[in-house]
């Protein structure tokens, strides 16, 4: 009889665990980030909205006060920044970003200015 | 009925690894993260190929937290079936035993073995993400694909044939509970998940889930394009609680409204929708006018 | 209990005997009366499982996939078309090493329909990765069940049991019960090394990398070349365990004694007859006529066709003239399965392990046989009658007899027995 390890090398049997796309952070030309004046939960220094971490694909916004994104497996695709109800988060792109990934994702002096494309709407990439 | 849940109610906990290979801006990873919330830890999961399978990891390293049975392409209801049946004689029947499928596994290649189990009645809970096409393979067309998408294998004039209506026909199957759900309103999807897991029986629930590169779209619309499928009354929220039909959530809320926006709103969202003509877009308004019609009427 | 009943009747008790915990099937003659009578026994409260009225064979493997992933012991049946109909599953449940067990009511498949018995539905799932054992009266049934699940759960390998529909499935023979408290001491609970499970999660069959990749403990894990290679190590092996489990059922039940092979009269032989199946039973009769002719022949069954016994095969042929192979099956645009596997193994220990040592000391010449012969016959259950397997032996031998130990037969391809063309 074989033993569970043991097993487990004779099947395909993976466990859970973070990161199997691996450092998904890298896929990223562009990061969110929060502006604390405007994010409601920041704002009102208490649980709030919660938005961009309800429709966060990746489980990469913390519900927390403030919220804080982990940019190591964010992928960028800006669905928090799109959702936001008071445009607290633009997207900056990354190679104006010149802060580690360990940085607090609030940092609303530095943020840049929204994109001229962000209010435009849905529309097809061609 | 039980109170709605919102986000400030929705579990914390995440049963999702971050770092997984989902696409950037993906409407399943949504779908699938709060449902797995919904689902909670006492679940057994089976997948058959599709993108999920590609989200859920490769080996060995799982990006999911649930335990999960990867099957063949048309086996995911008939598994769920003997692995009930294993439960049962193991006396762990209050495992939770979930199949979650894409359009193909569910409306293609997985509906005989699906519409078996549903027959049987088997005690099991069906997931179907619906994509509208076969994306993990590089977006073909699926049962799903709605009249007018341009996919890789219908590249120039479009698919030419309607949308399948899965619901339909697992309501037709007699079940308790059928219900479609979509990942821009994940909590709806996630009460509809609950709400089907405290009923017995084979329960189903369909999700539609926007795919920014299938689509063609930019990913951080994923949520608005969903919103606006159902907005145009393009994709409806419903439930079929023991065979009674009953708009929900938005959709329902459109009821009372009566103010659609015009679907070209939704269709021009999209470049797969690139090649229709002016007349094919008031083709599927007027459509879109005698389903609602029919929701109006039944309103007054 | 000496009881006489058909040989699906047989392979129901051996399943009820075996406690199986979930049954799925769904119906195909010749297989149906076996999985009706297991739906009997659970109807009845005879039988502690759970049976599933799946809606085709390819989901009655599936749940069975999912059952055993899942801990439970499964088991199913079928026959032709509905074990074509699983072939997917059935790869898949050797690639994911899980212990079912299938009864095969070997039937031919189609185009064009045809219900009655040979060998190409299994002989078709010869490369899947599951071991084949092929029963030849009605008490190797009910035995193979027990014997089945024992050498699957020991393997972490699933075992198709494969008997002639019709010839044994519907035909009635005494055969004996095993008694249930020995049947306790054979085959112990089914404890899976991995059962799926919340509290101790895992994705079980995953996309697999061409390489090894690091796991999430930091140890490496294999790539599915690695896995796929431990099957076929783990195949191989199974001839030993086969024999350990043979001989251990022997012990407690005081029958059985060759897990691989099934001599006939092979031990002064010039001649030897290979089959597997009924047919090699019915060759015992050929054998005793051609005897009484003055001919020195024998019977080889092949018990376990995958793993191949290619060692057994070898030691017990090494001394004879030469050997035919009948099969009611082909490997279409050559030969018959068992016919190029028999040749690989003489060839493998006789010739390149180098067995041309001359004479023993018995006299007998322990080179490599002379010629290897292959017939087919029964294909789509074409009657295969006695005195037609005589005349065809006793012509092969006929036309290799002036030639010595080194006379080749005048035909390179299969004969086939009975044909009317």
């Amino acid at each position: 009889m074989m033993g569970t390890r043991e097993y487990r090398y004779k099947t395909s049997h993976s466990l859970p665990g973070p990161g199997d796309g691996g450092r998904t952070g890298s896929w990223r030309v562009q990061r969110p980030v929060i502006n604390t004046e405007l994010c409601t939960p920041c704002k009102r220094g208490a649980e709030a909205c919660f938005i961009c971490w309800l429709y966060c694909p990746d489980c990469v916004i913390s519900r927390t006060v403030p919220p804080v994104i982990d940019y190591e497996y964010c992928k960028g695709c800006a669905i928090c920044a799109e959702e936001c109800p008071t445009k607290a988060i633009t997207m900056v792109d990354e190679t104006d970003s010149h802060e580690g990934d360990e940085a607090s994702s609030a940092r609303a002096d530095e943020a840049a200015p929204p994109s001229a494309c962000a209010d435009e709407g849905p529309r097809p990439c061609t | 009925m039980a109170a709605k849940t919102t986000i400030l109610t929705l579990p914390k906990e995440e049963f999702v690894h971050p770092g997984n290979r989902a696409c950037t801006g993906c409407g399943l990873s949504i779908a699938y993260r709060i449902g797995l919330k919904a689902l909670g830890s006492d679940t057994i999961l089976i997948v058959p190929p599709s993108c999920l399978t590609v989200l859920q990891g490769l080996f060995p390293v799982a990006s999911t937290k649930l335990p999960c049975l990867n099957v063949t392409f048309a086996s995911t209801a008939a598994a769920a079936t003997g692995m009930l049946e294993a439960l049962k004689a193991q006396g762990r029947e209050h495992i939770k035993v979930v199949g979650w499928a894409g359009d193909g596994g569910t409306a293609d290649i997985g509906i005989q073995a699906l519409s078996g189990a549903a027959e049987r009645g088997d005690d099991f809970l069906f997931l179907c993400y619906d994509n509208e096409g076969y994306m993990n393979t590089g977006v073909q067309r699926s049962g799903t694909t709605p009249r007018g998408a341009v996919t890789a294998n219908t590249p120039i004039k479009g698919k030419m044939q309607q949308k399948k209506d899965v619901p339909a026909i697992m309501a037709a199957h007699g079940i308790d509970y059928v219900a479609t759900a979509s990942s821009a309103y994940p909590l709806d999807l996630y009460d509809k998940i609950k709400k089907a897991l405290s009923l017995q029986g084979t329960k189903y629930i369909h999700i539609h889930t926007p795919c920014p590169p299938g689509w063609g779209f930019e990913p951080r619309y994923a949520i608005k394009i969903g919103r606006l499928a159902v907005e145009t009354g393009y994709y409806d929220l419903y439930e079929v609680e023991k065979g009674e039909f009953r708009l929900t959530g938005a959709s329902e809320k459109l009821v009372e409204k009566r103010q659609l926006v015009p679907v070209g709103e939704y269709l021009k969202t999209q470049s797969r929708f690139r090649i229709l003509t002016p007349e094919q877009v008031a083709d599927t308004q007027a459509r879109i006018d005698r389903k609602w019609g029919g929701y109006y009427r039944t309103n007054e | 209990m000496h009881i006489i009943e058909n040989g699906n009747v047989a392979a129901a008790l051996g399943v009820k005997l075996a406690g199986a915990q979930v049954i799925a099937a769904y119906p195909i003659t010749p297989q149906t009366p076996l999985t009706e009578k297991l739906a009997e026994f659970i109807e009845a409260g005879e039988m502690r499982a759970q049976y599933i009225p799946v809606e085709s064979e390819h989901s009655a493997l599936a749940a069975c996939i999912a059952a055993s992933s899942t801990g439970a012991r499964a088991f199913t049946a079928t026959s032709a078309n509905g074990l074509l109909y699983m072939h997917e599953q059935i790869h898949w449940a050797a690639g994911a090493r899980l212990p079912i067990v299938m009864c095969v009511v070997n039937r031919a498949v189609g185009a064009p329909w045809c219900i009655w018995n040979d060998h190409q539905d299994s002989i078709s799932q010869r490369d899947t990765g599951w071991i084949q054992m092929y029963a030849c009266d009605h008490q190797q049934i009910i035995d193979g069940v027990l014997k089945a699940f024992a050498l699957a759960e020991a393997t972490s390998i699933p075992v198709m049991l494969c008997y002639d529909g019709y010839l044994l499935s519907h035909t009635y023979m005494p055969f004996e019960v095993p008694d249930e408290g020995k049947v306790g001491r054979f085959l112990k609970p089914f404890k899976p090394p991995y059962a799926l499970d919340p509290a101790n999660p895992a994705n079980l069959n995953t996309v697999t990398l061409p390489d090894v990749r690091m796991d999430v403990l930091g140890e490496m894990a294999h790539g599915y070349m690695e896995i796929r290679y431990l099957l076929q190590e783990d195949l191989r092996a199974a001839l030993s365990v086969g024999q350990e489990i043979e001989d251990e059922f022997a012990s407690i039940f005081g029958r059985g004694g060759n897990a691989l092979v099934e001599p006939y009269r092979c031990d002064d032989a010039d001649y030897v007859v290979v089959g597997m199946g009924s047919l090699t039973y019915q060759l015992r009769d050929v054998v005793e006529a051609l005897r009484d002719e003055g001919h020195k022949i024998g019977v080889l069954g092949i018990r376990l066709y995958r793993p191949f016994p290619d060692q057994a095969v070898a030691e017990a042929l090494g001394a004879v003239r030469g050997v035919f192979v009948i099969e009611k099956a082909l490997s279409y645009g050559y030969e018959g399965a068992l016919c190029s596997d028999l040749k690989a193994a003489l060839y493998e220990h006789l010739v390149k392990g180098g067995g041309n040592g001359g004479p023993a000391e018995d006299g007998r010449d322990r080179g490599q046989p002379a010629f290897v012969k292959g017939l087919v016959a029964g294909i789509g259950g074409r009657d295969i009658r006695t005195l037609d397997l005589t005349d065809a032996l006793r012509a092969g031998m006929a036309a290799t007899a002036g030639g010595g130990a080194k006379g080749a037969p005048a035909e390179e391809r299969p004969d086939w027995i009975g044909i009317k063309l």
